[in-house]
């Protein structure tokens, strides 16, 4: 049966320099990564340029996915939190392209590696600790203090508190990795299963149900695609309320 | 003169009940807004308790891992806080602890049990 994990293996396509004893290599998630910025600046450039009053099909796609996002960041951070529109646009139109374009036969999934995930969110959290210190000062760090607590249980909140600000970049790079890893992961084995069942003689008469799981979970993985690129907005833009309004 | 004026009068006319239909069209369209507008406003209350999962896999999936974050964060904390200070087991101890009560509290705010903060 085909190797599951196989498909997670990076590829040198070429090597741009060295950094010590580092080698500093343009892999094929690069080459994705590139990509799939090239097709969002396409995306919208192509969908802009009409500006058509009545919205053609392009234009339409682009002004829902604006709405979407916006209407994401209205309700999680305000009129306020539109300052930051830009980068959870960015983000959200980022990860979704990278997902689905990871559901392309014999293509790669940039997202299903937790480097890359562990990145957007520290870039994430950076954005949060950074503005938040720039706009509050230390008043930012009223948020690891909970209102309406008695002096007492403060000695062990603060601390949980603080646990928990240092959690949320964990808890969102391992949703986005987990799932898309696991999801490639289990659409392979079941795929592979069609094979081995074909081979294997008399059972090749039960190989219809692996294929019917397959364009199952294809379906499913298409849902999980779109689905987690929208938490991942979602939960961006809560903690960036956090750094708006960081009293309780 | 008489058969220019009549064309005239009767485009008056129909221009008068288009004006009238329109105004009636506007007045639609404007309360269906504020229809949508209201809903897209309950669903935003709704999302935001719920944290925004609509499938139950989904919120599974985001309550296990804010749990789980918790805990390796907490335990990194103090593993962290041993290897600087040399506190040995007790600084790991204390942070898985206090890394437990920070995943319960991940998972009771994602869950929506307590308000997120306004």
């Amino acid at each position: 049966m085909a190797d599951p994990i196989h498909q997670f293996q990076l590829k040198n396509i070429a090597t741009l320099g060295h950094l010590g004893n580092q080698e500093i290599v343009f892999t094929q998630s690069s080459l994705f990564m590139l990509v799939a910025v090239g097709v969002i600046t396409l995306f919208m450039l192509a969908g802009t340029a009409g500006r058509g009053l009545v919205p053609g099909r392009l234009q339409s796609m682009v002004e829902l996915s604006y709405e979407f996002v916006a209407n994401t960041v209205r309700s999680s951070a305000g009129n306020e939190g539109m300052r930051f529109f830009p980068f959870v646009f960015s983000l959200f139109m980022f990860v979704l392209i990278l997902n689905l374009a990871g559901l392309i036969p014999y293509s790669f999934t940039v997202t299903s590696h937790i480097i890359i995930t562990a990145a957007l969110a520290l870039l994430v959290i950076g954005v949060v600790v950074v503005y938040g210190v720039m706009k509050h000062g230390t008043h930012f760090f009223g948020l690891f203090v909970p209102g309406g607590v008695p002096p007492v249980m403060l000695a062990i909140l603060v601390p949980i508190e603080i646990i928990s600000f240092i959690s949320r970049p964990i808890s969102l790079s391992v949703r986005l990795f987990a799932n898309m890893l696991a999801g490639h992961i289990a659409l392979k084995i079941f795929a592979g299963f069609i094979g081995s069942l074909l081979a294997a003689g008399a059972w090749g008469i039960i190989s219809p149900l692996p294929l019917a799981l397959t364009v199952a979970l294809t379906a499913l993985e298409v849902l999980v695609a779109v689905l987690q690129a929208y938490v991942f907005a979602t939960l961006t833009s809560i903690y960036l309320n956090d750094a708006l309004h960081p009293g309780h | 003169m008489q058969n220019d004026g009549t064309p005239n009068g009767n485009g008056d006319k129909s221009r008068a009940s288009e004006d009238v239909d329109l105004q009636a069209r506007l007045q639609r369209l404007g309360k269906r807004l504020d229809e949508v507008r209201d809903t897209g406003q309950e669903q935003r209350r709704a999302s935001q308790t719920s944290g925004g999962d609509p499938s139950a896999m989904g919120k599974a999936f985001r309550l296990s891992t804010e749990f789980v974050a918790g805990i390796i964060a907490g335990c990194g904390l103090g593993w962290a806080v041993d290897s600087f200070t040399g506190s040995k087991p007790w600084g790991l101890i204390v942070g898985m602890m206090l890394g437990f009560g920070a995943g319960v509290w991940n998972v009771m705010r994602a869950s929506g049990f307590l308000r997120p903060p306004q």
